[in-house]
């Protein structure tokens, strides 16, 4: 840890130094304290959006997001308290009622962790979309979206300074967005793959990827792409 | 929409002379250009994306963001329907199916003839006339079809006052006479100010005990201390009159009645903390009151109020309107200052705070309309006189927002504390028509219930929270024992889900859940388990969304929850 200033801070009942300038998020995974996250990722900036990694602090009256609070002298945290699990449990549900989380294996393993009853919100809304297929090189199926925003992110400042997506539409309507919905091809989309890359969910997805899931063999696949370029050139 | 005549300068005029300002004018130019054309086309955005380089992915996500952009075409006349919880108590619902009986429009249509697009919204800030509609820029009060038709202009809000001290100039003045506002003191505090100087102006807020009245109740004075001591420069003051809280209506009866006493607030703060540029930024349902506060600006420049060198002083101070768009989230102070820069307002985590990172990241202090209201009492009549209003731990007076079943609605200025029972039933004229009390509705949807066991509270910060409650923004709405409190739960429900940013999850998935558990109860088809359901979704959104607006989302629900549990068992009734 260098000679930098050292805080001290206490992780669910053990006293510890952590360099200055740590997040949450750093020090307990430091000391091999497990910490869930969703929105979370090393090449996109933090935004506290999921409030998955949130810990009870005391003195604070809400939970804070480990991922972008910042270690304090003498903080007392609680990683996995009543408060703590509660939240993680709910916010995974209510996730699971909205969004297919069937290609999310991370997400499926943090339901079994923290007792999250996929069945818990009957007659919700869910996030439904059709399958949009309008690019040779990946598809988006925002059924899957969860809205971590690290697509928008790689699109953007974070990544690919491209702009071709942003978010649209407000609370649980929020949708990843093109200019007027036009088709990637249509916008300033450089295909890069950046924002398949940083997708958890599958709901960006290579081509080749979702023709193999498709059942077709890599001969299929390379008489489909060519079939469909084909048809796009003549349109 | 406004008559092409009404234009002086084309569009494209327009665009070019916003140009080198960039994309803090991005909604001011959505915002014009709805207005023009009654949407913003894919070739207008794209023009506007050009002239002030905003990507065009980023405008259709700032269209789609706010309530007041359309990006296809509406009508000639866009009436706005509110569907809050006041006015959904009184009669909301009915005047949506006379609409649709008389002009054969259901929400989110045009009518046959395209002349009229009808648009359910939330809280509109008319509450004390309820039902209540916009109709392009004007407010109709006790709303039919008849006076929608045909607004009839007459809205006017009551104000009640044993001791007028906030709104002494209230009906006495010319709103926007400068001449009237001189000639009843006004100006007296900031002229007092300018002889006191920074520190003493700030020494002063603080021994008057100021608390912000926007619904938090956040010392004023440690947000100027902070900003006056903070090293960035430049330096700005922000006036929030983004007022959307349902039950709120007091900044709206302030801007419209003493604007002057507004803007007598934000220069006397502006010169305490060294701040040469002002942003009052008024919500996009209130354009009466935006044209109201630009006269008011242009006669301030006129006359040496604003500008250089202001009253012979060493103070130079701009300050500049700017509309919201529709949007409940860009009350709270970082989805504001977001909104200002030409974005979704969307709040940013905290730290760092608005008082060294808020606007364009600089040092700054944003208040709301009543409490820079305040800062020109203080400064004129002085920290002891102040004081003598309100109690110790609530200085000042206070303003109360009294809407629903009550004989007497309207605007109440209270200088010595009463208690909730003797604002009802003494200042208010009681429950209308005699009629029993059901229920209080304390703070706005981010309050909380209470029920006529505890009207006994007394209208304070200190005796509110000692018995678990809060005056939020001080909207009181009555509802009496004719009120169909399970649709006041579902009105509250789809206020939050329709409001909620979507940013994070817990408001984002919260708010929509709550909501659809909330229909279900209205339509007495709760399911087992669904209250637990709700106290779990608002548990979560209190515990662990990112800004005020999640954090309250539930409050209301929850403190229903507990007066009356029987109502969200599922099954039960």
């Amino acid at each position: 840890m260098g000679s930098a200033k050292e805080i001290s801070l206490t992780l669910d009942g053990k006293a510890v130094k952590v360099p200055a300038g740590w997040t949450l998020l750093q020090a307990l995974e430091h000391f091999e304290i497990k910490i869930p996250v969703i929105c979370f990722h090393g090449a996109t900036t933090p935004e506290g959006i999921c409030r998955q990694c949130v810990v009870e602090v005391e003195g604070r009256r809400t939970l804070l997001p480990a991922c972008v609070t910042l270690v304090g002298e003498d903080m007392v945290v609680h990683s996995a308290s009543e408060r703590v699990l509660r939240a993680r449990r709910t916010i995974l549900e209510m996730l699971h009622a909205s969004s297919d989380l069937s290609q999310s294996p991370e997400l499926q393993e943090q339901m079994a962790t923290y007792n999250a009853d996929p069945e818990r919100f009957p007659q919700a809304r869910r996030r439904s979309a059709e399958v949009l297929d309008d690019n040779p090189f990946y598809v988006r199926d925002y059924e899957k979206c969860i809205l971590c925003w690290r697509c928008v992110q790689a699109c953007g400042d974070d990544l690919q300074f491209t702009y071709a997506l942003a978010l649209g539409g407000r609370g649980h309507e929020t949708h990843i967005a093109t200019f007027f919905d036009a088709p990637l091809p249509e916008t300033t989309c450089v295909f890069c793959g950046n924002c398949v890359a940083v997708c958890p969910t599958g709901a960006l997805r290579s081509k080749t990827e979702f023709f193999l899931e498709q059942g077709m063999d890599y001969d299929q696949i390379r008489i489909e792409k060519r079939k469909s370029r084909r048809d796009r050139g003549q349109s | 929409m406004k008559a092409s005549g009404d234009n002086p300068i084309s569009y494209e005029s327009f665009l070019q002379q916003i140009a080198n300002r960039g994309r803090t004018m991005l909604l001011p130019a959505l915002l014009e250009a709805q207005a023009r054309y009654g949407h913003i086309s894919p070739e207008v955005a794209g023009a506007i994306g050009a002239a002030l380089c905003v990507p065009l992915a980023d405008i259709t996500g700032v269209i789609e963001f706010y309530g007041m952009l359309y990006d296809r075409p509406t009508a000639e006349t866009i009436i706005r329907v509110c569907t809050s919880p006041t006015c959904s108590s009184q009669g909301a619902q009915t005047l949506l199916k006379e609409l649709d009986q008389s002009l054969v429009v259901t929400p989110g249509h045009a009518t046959p003839d395209g002349k009229h697009y009808l648009e359910k919204t939330e809280c509109l800030g008319l509450c004390d006339q309820a039902p209540t509609a916009l109709v392009d820029l004007a407010a109709v009060g006790r709303a039919n079809s008849a006076r929608i038709l045909n607004p009839p202009g007459d809205f006017h809000t009551a104000i009640y006052a044993d001791t007028p001290v906030i709104t002494r100039r209230c009906g006495k003045v010319e709103p926007t006479s400068l001449a009237n506002f001189l000639a009843h003191e006004g100006f007296a505090g900031f002229h007092n100010a300018l002889k006191l100087g920074a520190e003493e102006i700030c020494s002063r807020v603080k021994d008057s005990g100021l608390l912000g009245r926007g619904g938090a109740a956040f010392s004023t004075d440690i947000k100027w201390e902070g900003a006056a001591s903070a090293s960035g420069k430049p330096k700005y003051i922000v006036c929030n009159a983004d007022e959307s809280e349902p039950g709120t209506f007091k900044d709206r009866v302030l801007l419209e009645n003493d604007p002057f006493a507004i803007l007598e607030g934000m220069l006397i703060a502006g010169f305490a903390i060294g701040a040469e540029k002002g942003f009052i930024y008024i919500r996009g349902e209130y354009p009466r009151v935006q044209q109201i506060f630009q006269q008011v600006i242009d006669a301030a420049y006129e006359n040496g109020y604003l500008g250089e060198d202001i009253q012979g002083a060493e103070f130079n101070f701009d300050v500049e309107l700017r509309s919201g768009g529709g949007a409940y989230i860009c009350g709270e102070e970082t989805a504001l200052f977001e909104s200002i820069e030409g974005k979704r307002g969307y709040p940013r985590l905290k730290p760092p705070f608005p008082t060294t990172h808020g606007l364009y990241q600089k040092p700054t202090v944003i208040n709301n309309v009543e409490t820079f209201a305040n800062v020109g009492v203080i400064m004129r009549i002085g920290v002891e006189a102040y004081r003598a209003y309100g109690s110790p731990g609530s200085s000042g007076p206070w303003l109360f927002c009294l809407s629903g079943d009550v004989e007497n609605p309207g605007l109440y200025e209270i200088t010595q504390p009463i208690t909730l029972r003797e604002l009802i039933y003494e200042r208010g004229g009681g429950v209308r028509d005699n009629a029993d009390l059901q229920a209080v509705l304390l703070g706005g949807a981010a309050g909380k219930f209470v029920s006529p066991a505890n009207l006994d509270v007394r209208l304070t910060q200190e005796d509110t929270r000692a018995a678990g409650l809060g005056l939020g923004s001080g909207a009181v709405v009555v509802l009496s024992e004719h009120a169909d409190l399970r649709q006041t739960f579902a009105d509250l429900g789809h206020f939050f889900a329709h409001e909620s940013c979507g940013k994070c999850y817990p408001c984002q998935l919260g708010s929509q859940r709550q909501s659809e558990i909330l229909d279900r109860v209205a339509n007495h088809e709760a399911l087992p388990g669904d209250l637990e359901r709700l106290q779990d979704v608002g548990w979560t959104m209190t515990d662990a969304s990112l800004c005020g607006l999640g954090q309250t989302a539930a409050s209301a629900v929850l403190s229903a929850i507990e007066l009356w549990p029987d109502i969200f068992q599922g099954g039960a009734l």
